[in-house]
């Protein structure tokens, strides 16, 4: 920095604190409540200090309290949530690098088709064609199902985009050598381009999961079953009480329970997150 | 389009790997996207029974209704709220975090966390944050005064979904902001303090117009993502009430498809909102071109 | 090892450019042939055409007995040294040196034994297990001859493996490469841009020009005997001075007026303009009655062991080089044995007279 104004240091100083607790706020309350029990939410306004009942009540809801919304318990989501994460984002990865990797290193009839049938899906998150992507998977009888919670999800063209990036910035002479070296199209991908590109496919895979993890609208139509239900679709059901006051403690349980996974990728992976995130947006 | 300069001399190979792409591709994009604009030609009758092709009633319909004017209008009002929020704060943090020799890593790691969580989670915490009755900022706010209540309130109900979806925001904002921040070279900022610029003409001068690109293409970004990744945060919280207060469009597709079972007002509706993300895509990638060129 | 025959060799790009056009070569088992040219003459299209890395659009390109046109780059018996190594970033030295032998399947030991040797011929045996990166340019350099050499192919193919490196370490390299060729008596065909780096190094030059062959001879021969302008400026520094000249009653009229007797056997049929041509170690300093012609000194290169004169004459420049401590005037007087002429036609540039 140019100067060294103490003001200037002690102002930034706090101005980055109170972002810390303005971000944490809401997290830190929903900590609070989780470790209280559901009586005291009956009298007036929540506490701001950590009740003692915290063990007992993530206990009951990963496994499967009566007296929640949820017929099932919350480790089953936390389960389906894995599954439809880690399907989402390894099959995004995989069909993605094998489709970039056929547009960057072969000449064929319709390439170009195929290029712009693969651009478009960029401009159409599943939320606006809801409705008919929603009959698609009905037809084909994924509704309750894995595949049919993760393989709607899995073509995508950002992830293209971004292994084509990576792609086009491979010297030509890399693949010519390895051509050289006796290695056919087979070989050249499995020992050198996706050992070259592994920093990019554990960056892609730290979005990607998170972006998988999070997903709402589509569980919430594909399940009806709740025993294929992800926490995060979850835990709306078990805030729609219809007869009194939802059970808040197990509600912010399930939340804490929701977060955890992502934000712990997020900050243990910091360096490949950010990293994704950025080439995934050029 | 770019390709190599040597390519491998297969026939049939190239397309075995674009298969897996182009299959679900074609299956759960291309064919429904068509389905949706096709939709959009045709009403069904009351009872669902008969179908028959009606050019392009569905859309004069929209047009014509209050409803959806009104759903457009709290569109433009919270994606724009949204975004100025998100990114108004951010940018405020990402100075800070420039300014900051030491640790900015660990305030980083502070900031960026609420980008990993579900818009639904976000939505949930904010919603119980102002829970009329046990919610502790809604008690706050009777203390000063204010009583706040979201389910009855159109204002409250606004102030409730943009407080939630830009907090999760503002993570993805700073950490362009400070990458931004950090591409600024030294030198430059060094000159100017040489030429006697205090810290606040610095920023009008040296680093508001450098940030310029990077804060175009945020607002592109949030607009886009209010408009379509907040579905969870307006279900989890107002449900696109009070009277559709909240309603954005993408709700509104959701809830005329599947709750009001208009197929072919949702599928005209689907057909706008792919026209405005097709138009805000090739915004953005006409700046990242002209990023790219310079 | 095997000869390589080259038989008119045409590549027309994609686009409708013809990089390369009718050539016919032939490089004999062990023979050490530089291709030579300005940058887009074609060299490299040529060379990756040999290599299998370009398709041949008309022609034939033969390696030892077999006509190699459709052959996969693998099947041809080859091994290429790129400009930028195009060593594999993410595997140690040793496992680049093996990698196209283990696709060869070759056994372990006799793996083990062909990188041992590279190793010990280049002296790369303590990076074996270093990646790539860890390298210096020149070091990046050696592994990439490495792995040309454990092949053990018919023929290596070098396009420009030089360029990158600094010019103390390039000349340096240019020995040991000629060195291990010769030890390993392997062909090999040499892509550069440096007229002094193919002078050193070949057995043969090639020169082309826009895709054609213009002269092929040993670096000895094409200095002497340029066929044309083109060769005769681009071979050879500083380059030879041309000046436009008459022919005029058997003698040799030069731009100041200045008229010299020449050999007859180089004189054209008819009369009229031709380019002359001299070198600059050609020129001499001469007593002014014994001159050819005078020329303005404009300034002078120092380059220790010689020293460059830049001239101007009637508005020509040209380049005369004299040993060092000669004393130079403002004007000097200037002679030059008679068969140290060099005569192009004016009109092609094509060398004039028996070669
Ligand atoms: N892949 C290609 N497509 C079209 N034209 C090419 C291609 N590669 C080279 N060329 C053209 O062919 C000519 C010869 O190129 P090249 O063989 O690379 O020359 P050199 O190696 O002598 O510099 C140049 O005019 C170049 O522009
Ligand atoms: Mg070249």
């Amino acid at each position: 920095m140019v100067e060294n104004r103490r003001f200037l240091d002690i102002l930034a100083h706090a101005v980055l604190l109170l972002g810390v607790l303005a971000v944490a706020f809401p997290v830190y309350v929903a900590f609070v409540a989780s470790t209280h029990p559901s009586s005291d939410f009956v009298s007036g306004v929540v506490p701001l200090l950590p009740g003692s009942e915290g063990l007992a009540t993530y206990r009951e809801v990963l496994a499967g309290g009566g007296s929640t919304q949820m017929s099932v318990p919350i480790a089953l989501a936390l389960k389906n949530s894995l599954i439809m994460a880690l399907a989402i984002a390894l099959g995004k990865i995989a069909i993605s690098i094998l489709s970039a990797y056929a547009i960057v290193w072969f000449r064929f009839p319709l390439r170009q088709l195929a290029f712009w049938a693969i651009f478009i899906t960029l401009m159409l998150p599943v939320e606006v064609r809801i409705v008919p992507t929603f009959k698609v998977v009905a037809d084909l009888g994924l509704l309750n199902s894995y595949a049919g919670l993760s393989v709607p999800l899995i073509a995508s063209a950002t992830a293209t985009f971004l292994f084509r990036q990576v792609f086009l910035t491979i010297p030509d002479e890399l693949m010519e050598a390895a051509r050289i070296d006796g290695a056919g199209p087979i070989r050249f991908f499995r020992d050198v381009l996706v050992p070259l590109s592994q920093t990019n496919i554990a960056a892609l895979f730290v979005i990607l999961f998170i972006y998988g993890w999070n997903q709402y609208l589509w569980p919430i139509l594909i399940t009806t079953d709740d025993s294929f239900t992800t926490v995060v679709a979850g835990i709306k059901r078990m805030a729609d009480v219809t007869d009194g006051e939802p059970r808040w403690n197990d509600i912010m349980a399930t939340a804490m329970l929701a977060m955890a996974p992502p934000a712990l990728v997020v900050i243990v992976m910091q360096r490949l997150f950010v990293k994704g995130l950025v080439e995934t947006e050029k | 389009m770019q390709h190599k300069r040597t390519t491998f001399r297969h026939r049939g190979l190239p397309y075995l790997l674009l298969a897996p792409q182009l299959a679900v591709t074609g299956v759960f994009f291309l064919w429904p996207a068509g389905q949706a604009v096709w939709q959009s030609f045709l009403r069904e009758d009351a009872f669902g029974l008969k179908t028959s092709f009606v050019g392009l009633a569905n859309y004069t319909k929209l047009l014509h209704d209050p409803q959806y004017l009104g759903s457009l209008h709290v569109t433009v009002i919270f994606s724009l709220a949204t975004a100025a929020l998100s990114i108004v704060s951010a940018l405020v943090l990402a100075l800070a975090a420039d300014r900051v020799l030491r640790g900015p890593r660990v305030y980083t790691a502070l900031l960026v966390w609420p980008y990993a969580v579900a818009p639904a989670i976000a939505g949930v915490l904010w919603w119980f944050l102002f829970n009329p009755t046990i919610g502790i900022l809604s008690y706050a706010l009777r203390a000063l005064g204010h009583d706040w209540n979201h389910l009855l309130d159109k204002t409250d109900a606004m102030v409730l979904v943009i407080l939630a979806a830009a907090w999760k925001q503002v993570s993805y904002n700073f950490l362009f902001f400070l990458a931004g921040l950090q591409a600024i070279p030294a030198s430059l900022r060094e000159a100017a303090a040489i030429d006697g610029a205090g810290p606040v003409k610095r920023f009008f001068t040296i680093v508001a117009p450098l940030l310029s690109p990077t804060t175009f293409f945020l607002l592109v970004v949030n607009v886009v993502y209010t408009m379509f990744d907040t579905f969870a945060v307006i279900d989890a919280t107002t449900e696109g009430g009070p009277a559709q207060a909240t309603n954005i469009l993408v709700y509104k597709v959701y809830r005329d498809g599947f709750i009001g079972l208009d197929l072919g007002g949702s599928a005209a509706q689907s057909v706008v909102l792919m026209g405005i993300v097709i138009v805000l895509t090739v915004v953005q990638f006409r700046f990242i071109e002209r990023k790219v060129t310079y | 090892m095997a000869a390589i025959t080259l038989e008119n060799l045409t590549k027309t790009y994609a686009g409708g450019v013809t990089a390369v056009s009718g050539v016919d070569l032939d490089i004999a088992d062990g023979e050490f042939v530089v291709l030579v040219g300005p940058s887009g003459c074609g060299k490299s299209t040529l060379l990756r055409m040999i290599a299998g890395l370009e398709t041949v659009s008309a022609g034939a390109v033969r390696i030892g007995a077999r006509e190699v046109n459709r052959l996969e780059p693998a099947e041809r018996d080859i091994a290429m040294v790129f400009q930028n190594y195009a060593l594999y970033p993410h595997i140690t030295v040793r496992q680049n040196l093996s990698y196209g032998l283990r696709n060869r399947r070759i056994p372990k030991d006799e793996i083990a034994r062909r990188v041992g040797e590279a190793a010990r011929m280049l002296e790369i045996g303590p990076y074996l297990d270093r990646k790539p990166r860890a390298l210096s340019g020149g070091q990046r350099q050696r592994v990439a001859m490495g792995r040309a050499i454990v092949r053990e192919p018919a023929a290596f193919l070098f396009d420009e493996p030089l360029s990158n490196l600094d010019a103390k370490l390039r000349v340096s390299m240019r020995g040991e490469i000629r060195a291990l060729q010769k030890r390993l008596g392997t062909t090999s065909v040499y892509v550069t841009h440096d007229q002094l780096e193919a002078m050193t190094l070949a057995d043969r030059l090639v020169v082309l020009r826009g895709g054609r062959i213009e002269q092929v001879g040993t670096p000895l021969d094409v200095y002497r005997n340029p066929v044309s302008t083109f060769v005769a400026e681009f071979i050879g520094a500083p380059a030879m001075n041309l000046l436009p000249a008459q022919i005029a009653q058997e003698r040799l009229r030069l731009p100041c007026g200045a008229a010299v007797a020449v050999p007859s056997c180089l004189l054209p049929r008819a009369e009229g303009p031709v380019t002359l041509g001299l070198r600059a170690e050609d020129l001499r300093l001469a007593s002014p009655e014994d001159a050819a012609f005078h020329a303005d000194l404009s300034h002078v290169e120092e380059l220790g062991s010689q020293r460059l004169a830049h001239l101007r004459l009637s508005g020509h420049s040209l380049v005369a080089a004299f040993d060092k401590g000669v004393a130079l005037s403002d004007r000097l007087a200037l002679a030059f044995a008679p068969e140290a002429v060099h005569l192009f036609d004016a009109r092609t540039g094509l060398r004039l007279g028996a070669p």
